[in-house]
């Protein structure tokens, strides 16, 4: 229970509590602004401090907007409502832990590190540290310029490095754009446009009115993003991101998740405008960087996770993995069926297709190959131009990753 | 006569327990603090858990009409809102054209006026129906698009709605607005912001058993205990879609239609169709895990109030 009710709860107090806490919460990642706090003292008002779990509740509903927030809510609540000091010792106490390594325990370790964040952040300097490993590969070269193209990243001085990136940065993904239910008026369009025309009638000086038109709005489909982050992609994956952010801050509608042997949503990482930032912040939030990868396993959990709520409005889905998985396609085909169902289209890029002799021969690509609609290679310029052919291809042709397999 | 508004947070539990609706003690504080402070109570959660529901159990209890708003992809003002009744009109301006005196700047004034005006939902709940603000179901909001999340922020906000030909027209007294999401995307935080968010969750045992026995009154004791405990088993393994209270229910009622009074493997296999929803699922329930559950399932059972 609460430990001193007359320390926290006295009248004058309790709205510079809940302040506190708010701000505690904040600082923590939800968005909480000035005017929930007002909210929330109101609620409190409402239901009265005499029921400790109506004061939860109340706190809740109005402090909380997502679901993923409550883990932490409820974190910060009983800590904090025990006693506000009692929380910052604990934070005290976890920040080595914070300083150090991220733990190998993540389902636990994360939210008392946000926590702890919150309540004593680092530094910045020491959060966006300078000089961050950048292991780019020739392999990935997005660059038409022929000097780029055949030197080595590692080789490259930082104007040249960022010379690149910038470039990258440049590069846009297009995708078709498909009807979608609402009209907007158009003048050779295929309704009748019945609320303009009468109102060219009521000021008409003539007799006969043309008819206006409305016509069906087209707009690009959700863009979901999975891209392997293994071992094996690993010399890919540092210049797949600068893509993927570049692609993300484009327009709206795209998810990003990153998967190794296990699964990481970084869409409100990428979000954050400037790139660098953004993956540094990604390299905090991924803890299964280049080890192994269980395809199998993280796109059912994809599946049961996040699909429902990203692949709705007819997204269109890129795997971006070169197949080679640990599981040996494990439990795979049942997971790309259920994916290629839900998705508009599923388009696979695979770096291993730019060689000559590709074979699909390992039992991931033999797994995974049936359910995709194209096969693609991603690893320079001409691959994405190739990329953009296949999103201006009629949707008719699905399931064109079969013939692959058939060639083999 | 309207009731009025219950009074504290017991009082709405107790007001909706009275109608059929057992809520948790969190949802009744959400709604207790929607009702006290004239905000919007956004509920999210799994299909089946009784979101809907809320502002259907809200409306009768309360006295208050109840307006629902379906979402789909593609809801337009002209659904949703308000829309001309433009053959009215036209018949209106062939009528006035046929009596010969046509002044247009009075027939533009006209034709645009309330009585071919045609009330959609929101526009409806804008209005006091039978003395008092209706309750405002706008469900499944995550099925429509980003453009009419931001046409509803100004009705959340002001409630009110402005139509170009008319002006504003502003409720007297806010109605009683519930919205619902499954998830199937995120709903922009505007939204959210002015709203009380609620995640309605899979109840406990006691919750869905007090549910089951208030619904199908005509399962037998036993059954409706066995039927609750296996659904609760079923949530606990990895399956796409969970059951929901709703798909309890049904199956509870093809039981008794079936003249069951407890659950064998056999009969959970036959009518599995009701809970669960996806082949893969199905699949995963194979007989031996289906005898398993039910043997588990009934070892709980007996744990559970009589």
């Amino acid at each position: 229970m609460i430990a001193s009710t007359e320390a926290l709860f006295g009248r004058e107090r309790l709205a510079g509590n809940i302040l506190h806490f708010a701000r505690v919460l904040r600082a923590a990642g939800l968005p909480i602004g000035p005017a929930k706090v007002v909210v929330a003292l109101n609620a409190v008002e409402a239901v009265g401090v005499g029921n400790r779990d109506d004061f939860r509740a109340a706190l809740e509903s109005v402090l909380i907007e997502r679901h993923e927030h409550k883990v932490l809510f409820d974190q910060a609540f009983e800590l904090f409502w025990r006693n506000p000091k009692l929380l910052e010792r604990m934070m005290a106490l976890l920040l080595p832990k914070v300083r150090g390594r991220v733990p190998a325990d993540e389902a636990q370790a994360p939210l008392p590190a946000r926590l702890a964040e919150a309540l004593m952040p680092l530094p910045r300097h020491e959060l966006e540290a300078e000089g961050e490993e950048i292991d780019l590969d020739a392999a990935f070269t997005f660059s038409p310029r022929e000097v780029l193209q055949t030197r080595d990243f590692e080789s490259m001085t930082a104007v040249e490095l960022r010379e690149v990136k910038a470039m990258i940065a440049r590069l846009r993904l297009p995708l078709p754009e498909i009807p979608v239910r609402r009209t907007v008026a158009a003048p050779k369009g295929h309704a009748v446009d019945l609320r303009a025309t009468l109102r060219a009638m009521t000021s008409a000086r003539g007799v006969i009115v043309p008819l206006a038109w409305r016509r069906k709005r087209r707009r690009r489909p959700p863009l979901v993003v999975l891209c392997d982050i293994s071992g094996s992609m690993d010399r890919y994956s540092r210049m797949l991101l600068f893509f993927l952010h570049a692609i993300t801050n484009d327009r709206d509608r795209v998810h990003t998740l990153l998967f190794g042997t296990r699964l990481t949503n970084i869409t409100r990482h990428l979000k954050q405008r400037d790139v660098d930032v953004a993956i540094a912040r990604i390299s905090g939030a991924v803890t299964d960087w280049a080890g192994g990868t269980r395809i199998g396993a993280c796109l059912g959990e994809f599946n049961r996770r996040w699909s429902r709520r990203l692949l709705g409005q007819g997204a269109i889905v890129l795997l971006i993995s070169d197949g080679l998985d640990s599981d040996v396609g494990d439990g795979l085909p049942q997971e790309m069926e259920r994916l290629a169902k839900s998705c508009r289209r599923l388009i696979w890029l695979n770096p291993l297709l730019r060689y000559e002799g590709f074979e699909a021969r390992p039992a991931g690509i033999r797994a995974m190959l049936p359910f995709v609609d194209d096969f693609l290679p991603v690893h320079n310029l001409q691959s994405l131009k190739q990329l953009a052919e296949a999103f201006a291809r009629r949707p008719a042709a699905r399931g064109r990753g079969a013939e692959y397999l058939r060639a083999a | 006569m309207t009731p009025a508004l219950p009074g504290n947070v017991d009082a709405v539990a107790a007001l909706l327990e009275q109608h059929d609706y057992f809520a948790d003690r969190r949802l009744a504080t959400s709604v207790y603090l929607a009702l006290k402070m004239r905000r919007p109570l956004f509920l999210e959660g799994e299909a089946g858990v009784g979101k809907t529901e809320i502002a259907k159990v809200l409306a009768t209890s309360l006295g208050r009409a109840l307006i629902r708003l379906q979402c789909y992809e593609g809801l337009d003002t002209a659904s949703a809102v308000y829309e001309w009744n433009y053959p009215r009109q036209m018949i209106e301006i062939r009528l006035a054209e046929a009596s010969g005196k046509v002044d247009r700047e009075s027939l533009g004034a006209d034709i645009f006026a309330e009585r071919f005006l045609i009330r959609r939902p929101i526009l409806q709940a804008l209005e006091p129906h039978g003395g008092a603000a209706p309750v405002l179901l706008i469900d499944e909001l995550d099925r429509t698009d980003e453009p009419f999340e931001a046409y509803l922020l100004e009705v959340l906000a002001e409630y009110q709605v402005t139509i170009p030909e008319l002006g504003p027209i502003k409720a007297a007294e806010p109605p009683i607005v519930v919205i619902t999401s499954n998830r199937t995307r995120e709903i922009h935080d505007a939204i959210k912001r002015r709203c009380l968010y609620h995640w309605v969750d899979y109840p406990n045992a006691e919750r869905e058993l007090a549910i089951v026995r208030r619904k199908v009154p005509g399962a037998d004791a036993r059954l409706s205990r066995e039927v609750v405990a296996f659904t609760q088993r079923l949530r606990a393994i990895d399956l796409f879609k969970a059951p929901g209270i709703a798909e309890t229910l049904d199956w509870a009622e093809a039981l008794v239609a079936l003249d069951r009074v407890t659950l064998d493997p056999d009969t959970v296999a036959s009518t599995l169709g009701a809970l669960l929803k996806y082949q893969d699922d199905v699949g995963a329930i194979t007989p031996d895990v289906a005898a398993r559950l039910v043997a588990e399932a009934r070892a709980e059972a007996v744990a559970l109030p009589a």
